[in-house]
């Protein structure tokens, strides 16, 4: 008799004598590199540090709140030389051009990078290797916006900055600077249930880290969404409350007493 | 070691670290001396917790607050401090000369880009009058004639003091702002230089070759000689400037574009702290000085020659080492 040669779908489905390749499949996702703009730079200590670059969306707000404060600026200073005649006129051409050139300049120096807008929408701009910009990085990247406003509203810096991973504008190309998030402290974790309950043995430490960090974020989920995620665990925990247990094994595997 | 006996062992290290940062991240700083001697020790731990955090797998939370920590930390550690290092005085009497000659390649092709169409078109318009018209509108012409007219009461006698200081707004705002976009459209694949220097040089000449036509020469040249030296050198580097960013993308060598770029804009902008200093200057005489009608024409040509004799000896000359080993200026 001929032997049976089945579909190729069939060793799949079936996987005869083999165990799921459940866990193959989860560690690949869980080390596959993220799928975020996240850019790393490595330090002389040898340390990767993340910098999250900002998206132009943020960016165009972060520019319209300055747009608006050097309209204001503008505007007082309109309302207090107004009475002066054609000097006063002469110094508010000054003014205007001191916002137009060096209003991001000044703040981006003296400010750690972060303009009014910026830091309203926890924005920073820094260099490439994640240090402070520098007068001469902050100057290059603020005059090529001339470059970047072409051939209007900025559209060669949209285009260029939706041309790379790191959102670079022209002028932060040239310059070489970034504009990054700026994030707020991480919120304390809320690890806060007693008991402990031991880790599966096979469980691989990147498994053992989504134990940990679902234990640690389960608090912003709803019940619902939190028993729907621990529930994934259920067949290999084998026990009524799986959230409950997986915290549990959070505990264990902080050493929390 | 479980991720808890960690935090406790150490954490009163990094809270010292934190604390050390909130003291550095103020504008001024209240740490003194001693102060910054934790610093590098702290940091350094901090950074080797980290990285055991992570290699242990502790908890992102964790392993997040550290990452912070050393972000903050390397932002205070390592910074650019490039530019005006030995202070603006040197830059402009030694620095700045030596960049100008290190670029003379663009400087004379800017040059070139300016005043060959000023002569040309300067020529071109003695020769047929109305070939000024194609690049200018009459009311436009109208204008700088009216400017330049001899019998004008504003160029009759000095202007008062208001209207000088409202031309000196003017000229900072104007001409400072074609100065930068005149390097900034350099990016361009340096077209947009090119453009800028062209347009400007096709300007001059030809306004200049009309109010000769009409006879207003002894208003308009003594006007220009005066601050021209300062201006019309300034625009020329800052068009050399933007050249330079556009040759570096056309022609990268052995760099990527992006790379080849970056060093083409560490040095372009080294020349446009100069340019700003040259338009500021450019600014006050052509505010105070070149407008004062007052003058006899033949005091304007000498301290205007004199401008310019002094912008070619200092660019030419300023910052070359001297035989004995030392700096002239």
């Amino acid at each position: 008799m001929p032997p049976i040669t089945p579909p190729k779908t069939f060793h799949k489905t079936a996987p005869a004598g083999k165990p799921p390749a459940a866990s193959e499949a989860t560690d690949t996702t869980l080390t596959a590199p993220p799928l975020d703009t996240l850019y790393t730079v490595e330090t002389p200590e040898s340390v990767a540090l993340p910098l999250r670059p900002a998206s132009i969306l943020p960016r165009i707000m972060a520019f319209t709140v300055d747009f608006l404060i050097r309209a204001l600026i503008f505007f007082l200073s309109y309302l207090g030389l107004r009475w002066t005649g054609e000097m006063g006129w002469g110094l508010l051409l000054i003014t205007y051009f001191m916002l137009e050139w060096f209003y991001p300049v000044y703040f981006e120096v003296r400010r750690d990078g972060m303009t009014p807008g910026k830091k309203l929408l926890g924005l920073r701009v820094v260099h490439d290797d994640g240090t402070p910009v520098s007068l001469g990085g902050s100057l290059l990247r603020n005059l090529l916006r001339a470059a970047d406003f072409l051939p209007v509203g900025y559209a060669a810096g949209v285009v260029a900055a939706t041309c790379n991973r790191e959102f670079k504008r022209l002028g932060d190309l040239v310059a070489g600077t970034l504009v990054i998030y700026e994030l707020p402290a991480p919120p304390a974790p809320a690890l806060n249930c007693t008991g402990k309950r031991p880790v599966p043995a096979d469980f691989s430490t990147d498994e053992q880290k989504a134990l940990l960090a679902f234990a640690e974020r389960s608090d912003q989920l709803s019940e619902d969404r939190q028993r729907e995620l621990a529930g994934v665990l259920q067949p290999l925990l084998n026990t009524p409350d799986p959230v409950l247990a997986i915290r549990q094994m959070a505990n264990s595997l902080v050493g929390q007493r | 070691m479980k991720q808890q006996q960690f935090e406790q062992r150490y954490s009163a290290d990094w809270q010292a670290f934190q604390q050390l940062l909130e003291a550095l991240e103020q504008p001024a700083t209240p740490l003194q001396g001693r102060d910054y001697e934790q610093f590098g020790r702290l940091y350094r731990r901090i950074c080797h917790f980290q990285s055991l955090a992570r290699e242990r797998r502790y908890s992102s939370h964790l392993v997040d607050r550290l990452e912070q920590l050393v972000l903050r930390g390397h932002r205070q550690l390592y910074q650019h401090r490039r530019g005006m290092r030995f202070g603006m005085l040197r830059f402009l009497l030694i620095e700045f000369p030596r960049l100008v000659r290190e670029q003379q390649r663009y400087f004379w092709l800017s040059s070139l880009l300016l005043y060959g169409p000023a002569l040309l078109f300067f020529a071109a318009v003695i020769w047929q009058p109305d070939l000024l018209y194609s690049l200018l509108p009459p009311a436009q012409v109208d204008r700088f004639e009216r400017m330049y007219n001899p019998d004008n009461a504003v160029f009759g006698a000095a202007r008062e003091a208001a209207t000088n200081l409202y031309m000196f707004g003017y000229y900072i705002e104007n001409n400072i702002s074609v100065a930068f976009r005149t390097f900034g459209f350099g990016l361009l694949l340096g077209v947009g230089s090119m453009v800028i220097l062209l347009f400007n040089g096709l300007l001059l000449g030809g306004v200049a070759g009309h109010l000769s036509n009409v006879g207003y020469y002894h208003t308009f040249f003594p006007f220009v000689i005066g601050h021209g030296s300062f201006e019309l050198t300034a625009i020329v580097i800052a068009g050399a400037a933007g050249l330079k960013l556009g040759y570096s993308l056309l022609a990268p060598g052995n760099l990527s574009r992006i790379e080849s770029l970056k060093r083409a804009g560490q040095v372009a902008v080294r020349l446009i702290y100069g340019v700003v200093f040259m338009l500021v200057i450019a600014a006050f005489i052509e505010a105070f000085w070149s407008a004062d009608a007052s003058l006899p024409v033949w005091i304007k040509y000498t301290i205007g020659t004199g401008l310019w004799l002094l912008v070619i000896l200092w660019l030419t000359r300023s910052g070359r080492p001297r035989r004995g080993g030392g700096y002239g200026n």
